[in-house]
């Protein structure tokens, strides 16, 4: 029994490991895409949403920052709450029936994947701004600064390394759910894991060795993320600017009791 | 006294309301140049809602704010500019943690005045060794200690150059030996002629540095002096009211 499982996935492998890599590949390349221009999308609407509208602006600017906002908003609900596979599904068949335009399968996906994202990081970038001491803020505005230059300088910076957990989440939720993807015929890794299991009968086992691709795609990325975390974080010491040679200028840690692993946006506004 | 100077800030009859609740009320008076100003009272008395609304970080329900005769609550009155020349330092320090002491003086000279990185780089380590903090330049906030916190936003307000420097509550989160250092900074400061607007409850600091002293209660000011007369020789029954409960505390 148990030989006969392992010569079966050792029969699968020999066989179709070009074409399971290869799913592999096409797997992990609309992930990335997805991924990333889900983000940039995300971004950009999130930043959007957070523009504040004040008495002051003038009326025009008022009115098409909330239509522009109201749109974003309905955006992100319809591709947040409906399933990516009929998605995809109504983008590449409906529009074809529609308007007679044919959007190819890849365009289809990327598509999907992207807008997909996006509108689940335009709520992770609302959050991650929310999410910053008004301090900062209010700190960036007493020296003048134009709320997208406090954006841009102060807030993102802090609210990016925020997020990056969350995108890391995006990025293996979508090397995951690219498989639903193979409803419109893209050969990724699951669609390959189909057409093996048509030729082969080999259901576990071919099962088996696609899930092990899957789980190594996502551990690896999961850990390229920690990584990069790490070195947004920068090291925990710094230089002591000083002329004097004597004094052991580097490795100076943490004020003691700042709390290294503290609140990063330590609220020290006691009342008194 | 300070009628022969021109005033840089004129506050009249200012009122504050969140929602019904009445925060300030018909508040005036006027800050000249080379001017201390120190605003003392109880806490929720409005001191600090008074400085927020002078730098426009909320906004007046009533009354006006005249900056150099100008309004600014007009409409056309670009507050960017203001707050680049009205500096204002806050109790909770607000450095921006994603940049070390040094950028933190950087930054709003680059994007707010337009100097170029080398000038800006100067200026910020000039005002960085007028408050002792040349040796942490590199550090960021979190690396830091409050009073060296307090000291580096004091240099990063002091870096944009401004007219007038307003102080909400700066030592207040502090422990006794950090409100020190960053007192030591602030009469310094006063000794050099600069403008400043200082909301405490440093009494001693207020007698020694201020040219004048404004006590508030309930949102009015109620007394209004030099320091020898409000906190020295109070004419109001509020005034010494509050200063004796706050001289039994400490």
């Amino acid at each position: 029994m148990e030989s006969e499982f392992i010569s079966g996935i050792v029969r699968c492998w020999s066989k179709y490991s070009t074409s399971y890599l290869q799913g592999a590949g096409r797997t992990l390349l609309i992930a990335f895409v997805g991924t990333f221009i889900g983000c940039v999308i995300g971004f950009i609407v999130g930043l959007v949403q957070t523009i504040p509208i004040t008495p002051k602006d003038p009326l025009p600017k008022r009115i098409i920052l909330r239509i522009v906002k109201a749109i974003l908003k309905i955006y992100v609900e319809v591709f947040r709450g409906t399933p990516m596979i009929v998605q995809a599904v109504f983008l590449y068949f409906g529009i074809r029936m529609v308007f007679g335009i044919g959007m190819g399968m890849w365009t289809s996906a990327f598509f999907v994947v992207s807008i997909n994202t996006g509108a689940y990081m335009a709520e992770t970038v609302r959050g991650g701004i929310l999410s910053i001491d008004p301090g900062q803020t209010e700190g960036a505005k007493a020296i003048g600064m134009s709320h997208f230059q406090t954006m841009v300088s102060v807030i993102l910076p802090q609210a990016f390394r925020n997020i990056i957990p969350q995108i890391g989440n995006n990025f293996i939720i979508n090397i995951k759910d690219t498989s639903v993807l193979s409803v419109i015929s893209i050969t990724d890794l699951f669609f390959v894991h189909k057409s093996v299991v048509g030729a082969l009968y080999l259901y576990f086992q071919s099962a088996t060795i696609v899930m092990v691709i899957y789980l190594i795609m996502t551990l690896v990325i999961s850990n390229l993320l920690r990584w990069l975390e790490k070195r947004i974080d920068g090291a925990d010491n710094y230089d002591l600017a000083t002329t004097d040679t004597l004094a052991m200028t580097s490795g100076m840690y943490n004020y003691p009791g700042s709390g290294k692993t503290g609140n990063r946006n330590l609220d020290t506004r006691g009342e008194l | 006294m300070a009628d022969k100077k021109e005033p840089i800030l004129e506050i009249r009859h200012l009122g504050k309301s969140f929602g019904a609740h009445e925060v300030l009320k018909d508040i005036d008076f006027s800050v000249s140049i080379g001017d201390v100003t120190s605003i003392i009272g109880a806490s929720g008395s409005g001191k600090s809602t008074l400085l927020r609304c002078v730098n426009l970080l909320e906004e007046p329900t009533s009354g006006q704010i005249l900056y150099h005769g100008k309004s600014i609550l007009d409409k056309n009155f670009s507050v960017t500019n203001y707050r680049a020349r009205v500096g204002m330092v806050f109790q909770s320090f607000n450095l921006f943690a994603n940049m070390t002491a040094l950028d933190n003086c950087i930054v709003g000279q680059r994007k707010v005045l337009g100097r170029s990185s080398q000038e800006a780089r100067e200026k910020s380590l000039y005002y960085l060794e007028k408050v002792g903090m040349i040796p942490f330049i590199n550090a960021k906030p979190k690396q830091l200690s409050g009073g060296q916190k307090q000291r580096v936003a004091i240099a990063r307000a002091l870096a944009m150059e401004p007219e007038v420097l307003l102080f909400d509550e700066p030592t207040s989160a502090l422990d006794p030996q950090m409100v020190g250092e960053v007192l030591d900074v602030m009469s310094k400061l006063a000794q050099e002629g600069l403008t400043m607007l200082i909301v405490t409850h440093e009494m001693a600091f207020a007698k020694d540095v201020s040219s004048s002293v404004v006590f508030m209660k309930d949102g009015v000011i109620c007394e209004e002096g030099p320091p020898s007369q409000v906190l020295g020789d109070p004419k109001m029954p509020e005034t010494r009211e509050f200063l004796s409960r706050f001289m039994r505390n400490t």
